[in-house]
């Protein structure tokens, strides 16, 4: 039986749609109202909040934790300093994606590792040698991401702690009305917003808390629909969407490096070795196979498509999760694996790989729409990622 | 810094020394450094008690590699291998007792006596036994193929355990491959009716394992030590004259002759890795030696957990060495005696007395043992491999009086209460002594002097890890390509120019040097570099 998050007797009583979905073994909202369109706009012009409790969490502490950590992940942990947060990837041994979280640094031998799948083995099999212990806190610790323009607002009304002061990526302990809790700048929406995380048992009266306070500045409950529409025009990669963990992978071809998955800003090569960084550093010399770009579907081209059978563009309602083909005329240079319309932007967008000799920006490439049951092909763009940044996302005030 | 030699091996036990001889004879510049101040390993012997030579670990061996006697020249260097006879001798629970021969016929004779149906049955059983071991025999010379890669060496290597497991013929083969992931206890109900002969038989299916003769698995454990035993003999019990350290002697003066140093009381710190490759040691001086390769010959988790440290290696790797079971079960105990012990019903000395004494009265006896140790606990009344050497050696003991050394199992490594401590330690020596007591009674008034070994002792004086005898069980999924762990059977190590040698590798335990003298084969098909 899928289980219900700490927060389920609140959004359940929400979930209008019963639009539930499978995250983790636990279920979530898709969306609370029947669509998900006033959820997406609270994202970029009000505030959200977002249960998102089913993330697999780890709290890894001990003399060790520093050099344990950097021996997993890519990026530099030893500059990550106390209250400072680091999105980063881990590879196998031949330097492939296994997953990707954020890091929170807590204190000086303590942190906080999020991951998108159960990686407790991962982590205790690097560990042989290490002075640290790692503890599987997922179902102890509730999380809340508070996203969107009016998120610092709320979060003032709620608590004493500097928000005006906590910078992108960064973290600070709190009170919540009374409630002890751990506030990050972080989140999925690549809006300015900030993510909560409390012991499981204080969950409710959180979420109590923040939607009191939050009201008058519009905060809405959001499901996953709305979120997946804003992590694409934040240009933020999917686990088994956009990328196939390395450990799950039936054949070599699936799997992907950091650098195929516009990640290759997260691998320090100057540290001391880690899992995977011989091939990564080769790698880096002999430059990726493959490179993950954003696409924009020509308007024109899309019209004309679709006008050839009398109809105006039909475009995705939901994102898309799918594996449609990219093409340079006849031949085939890569595939796209999440779309979507973007309402803030109007404009159609996709995240692809592509291969390295048609990823460069301004490429025009042709992505595969199918008008009604037939394949076609409409004309795109190449563009760097992130689509839609607003300066707010890491703005300080 | 010093060197650079062509190879360190780490390690002077009897399969490092093997290795560095033939590297050594290869034209290689070879260093061999012992962490003890002797050399030999588990394969050594030493006055426990001035006067008197005791083999502390091995205190017999296994069917020694033809080839590296011949190669090494071993027996000029004094190497003289001792066949008891009789092999074994088991006193039964009812007085009586069994007497094993290395002549097949006069076992028969001696069996009729308790069983004429297992007199029947001797000759046909240990032919089958010998058949079995003789496939064993082949597998054994050979590298274990890489069983997930392509080369076409891997595929002859298989190909060739085909062919001599065919040649038994049809019927033969069957039996040998039905047989080998057996319990000895099955094996042996099949065949024999006597109580003392089916547990004296089975104690080298339980021989350093942490099993009972009812574990699955157990027959192959039988087999391991019957290969090259040769000539119907079962439960093989060979020594060295002079003690089995003899035989690393003889093999020290071989290397030696071969340009190979060694050094003792060196310990090795850590090996150096530099991008993947080993390229020498540091030693706990904080001495530095290069070397273009380093040959281990310590047991897989000390070479890959202590001496090159679980960061140089990939996280599946060092998951696949945590996992190797080690569990030692066995702890040593010996005695300087006044005088012989005399055995209820053969109360005068005689031949009995000169090849092993085995108290394994049944097989239900060992798996009580076993059910001890399973439950975290020493047994109380443990399984006994008993060597006087003195008897046939009088070299090893000071005149009229006698070495006693005993293999006693199952003293687990891990208790469920307590420790290995002092006071451990002598509830075991009391254990063995009082066992053994029960069969002959002069034994204890005998004793002149008592020195036990546990497995923690084992651990810490011989570096097996766990104290496991064999640096790794030998349970079937521990052997052949998957020795010491798969994808690494050959060898070769993850680590560039970083060699495993010893008995953590294909074929395994016992004192043998076929993994020596294999490492050394393939070593050298690696280059000379």
């Amino acid at each position: 039986m899928l289980r219900g998050t700490p927060f389920h007797s609140r959004t359940s009583a929400l979930c209008q749609a019963r639009n539930w979905r499978r995250w983790a073994g636990y279920v979530t909202a898709g969306s609370y109202e029947l669509t998900h369109e006033r959820e997406y706009y609270a994202i970029r012009s009000a505030a959200a909040l977002i249960d998102v409790s089913p993330l697999f969490k780890y709290m890894i502490r001990g003399p060790d934790a520093v050099r344990f950590l950097d021996r997993v992940v890519t990026r530099d942990v030893s500059r990550c300093a106390e209250n400072q947060v680091l999105y980063t990837p881990w590879c196998d041994e031949s330097g492939k994606v296994v997953d990707d979280g954020t890091l929170a640094r807590l204190g000086e031998e303590k942190f906080r590792l999020t991951a998108a799948e159960p990686n407790l083995r991962w982590l205790h099999d690097n560990a042989v040698g290490f002075d640290v212990t790692i503890d599987d806190i997922s179902d102890s610790t509730a999380a809340l991401a508070l996203q969107g323009p009016t998120s610092r607002e709320i979060l003032k009304c709620v608590t004493d702690a500097d928000v005006d002061a906590l910078r992108f990526f960064r973290s600070t302990p709190a009170d919540v009305r009374g409630i002890p809790v751990t506030i990050s700048r972080t989140g999925y929406t690549g809006d300015l917003g900030y993510e909560i995380w409390v012991d499981a048992e204080n969950a409710e009266p959180l979420w109590d808390a923040v939607i009191d306070a939050g009201t008058s500045y519009g905060i809405t409950p959001v499901g996953m629909l709305a979120l997946d529409v804003a992590r694409i025009e934040a240009g933020l990669i999917l686990i088994d969407v956009d990328y196939v963990p390395a450990r799950r992978a039936l054949i070599e071809s699936r799997k992907s490096s950091p650098f195929e998955l516009g990640l290759g800003w997260t691998v320090k090569l100057d540290k001391e070795s880690f899992v995977g960084s011989g091939a990564l550093s080769k790698e880096r010399q002999d430059g990726p196979t493959w490179e993950l770009r954003g696409l924009e579907v020509d308007w024109i081209a899309l019209e004309k498509v679709y006008a050839e059978v009398g109809l105006p563009p039909q475009l995705p309602t939901v994102a898309w999760r799918t594996s449609v083909p990219v093409y340079d005329g006849g031949r085939q240079i890569g595939y796209a694996t999440s779309g979507c319309w973007s309402p803030i932007l109007k404009k159609y967008i996709a995240l692809a790989h592509l291969h390295a000799s048609h990823s460069r920006p301004g490429t025009d490439v042709y992505m595969e729409v199918t008008v009604e049951h037939q394949r076609r092909k409409a004309k795109a763009r190449v563009v760097e990622t992130p689509f839609f940044n607003p300066e707010r996302k890491r703005a300080t005030t | 810094m010093t060197g650079p030699y062509d190879a360190i091996v780490i390690g002077a036990g009897h399969n490092g020394l093997v290795t560095a001889a033939y590297l050594g004879r290869a034209g290689l510049k070879v260093l061999v450094l012992e962490r003890r101040e002797v050399i030999g390993g588990a394969a050594v012997t030493e006055q426990v008690f001035p006067g008197f030579k005791f083999d502390t670990a091995a205190h017999r061996i296994g069917a020694l590699h033809p080839a590296v006697v011949r190669d090494l020249d071993l027996k000029r260097h004094g190497l003289e291998v001792v066949h008891a006879d009789p092999t074994v001798f088991a006193p039964a629970s009812d007085g009586r007792h069994l007497l094993l021969w290395r002549d097949p016929k006069r076992t028969v004779e001696a069996l009729r006596e308790m069983s004429p149906a297992d007199a029947e049955a001797w000759i046909p059983f240990s032919e089958l036994i010998g058949k079995a071991a003789a496939v064993l025999r082949a597998a054994w010379s050979a590298t274990p193929p890489e069983v997930t890669g392509n080369d076409p060496r891997d595929l002859w290597s298989v190909v060739k355990l085909g062919v001599g497991l065919r040649r038994l013929g049809k019927r033969d083969m069957v039996e040998v491959m039905r047989i080998l992931p057996m319990a000895v206890s099955e094996l042996l109900g099949d065949w024999f009716e006597s109580d003392v002969l089916k547990g004296t038989l089975a104690a080298a299916g339980i021989a350093g394992m942490f099993q009972g003769p009812m574990a699955a698995g157990t027959v192959y454990a039988f087999l391991h030590h019957h290969v090259g035993a040769g000539g119907g003999v079962l439960r093989p019990t060979a020594r060295v004259r002079g003690g089995v350290g003899e035989l690393t002697r003889a093999l020290a003066v071989a290397a030696r002759g071969h340009g190979v140093d060694i050094r003792t009381s060196q310990p090795v710190e850590r090996v150096i890795v530099k991008d993947g490759r080993a390229t020498g040691v540091v030693l706990s001086s904080g001495e530095e030696v290069a070397a273009a390769r380093v040959v281990s010959n310590a047991d897989p988790r000390r070479t890959f957990f202590d001496l090159v440290g679980p960061t140089e290696l990939d996280p599946e790797f060092v998951r696949k060495v945590t996992n190797i079971r080690f569990k030692g079960v066995c702890a040593k105990v010996h005695l300087v005696l006044g005088e012989l012990p005399r055995f209820s019903g053969v109360p005068e000395a005689g031949p009995h007395l000169n090849g092993v004494i085995s108290i394994s009265p049944s097989l239900e006896y060992l798996e009580r043992a076993y059910d001890d140790a399973k439950y975290g606990a020493a047994s109380r009344r443990p399984y006994l491999e008993v060597s006087i050497p003195s008897v046939t050696d009088p070299d090893v003991a000071e005149s009229g009086k006698h070495v006693m050394s005993i293999v006693a199992q199952y003293a687990p490594y891990r208790l469920k209460e307590g420790e290995w401590d002092a006071a451990a330690r002598e509830r075991l020596g009391d254990a063995v002594v009082g066992t053994l007591s029960e069969y002959a009674p002069n034994l204890e008034s005998a004793i002149l002097h008592r020195h036990v070994l546990t497995p923690l002792d084992l651990e810490e004086t011989y570096g097996l890890s766990e104290g496991n005898i064999y640096h790794g069980e030998h349970t079937l999924d521990q052997l052949f390509f998957m020795r010491p762990v798969p994808g690494s059977a050959r060898y070769r190590t993850p680590i560039e120019g970083l060699y495993l040698c010893g008995a953590g590798t294909h074929p395994g335990g016992g004192v043998t040097g076929f993994p020596g003298y294999n490492a050394a084969r393939e070593i050298l098909r690696d280059g000379k570099g």
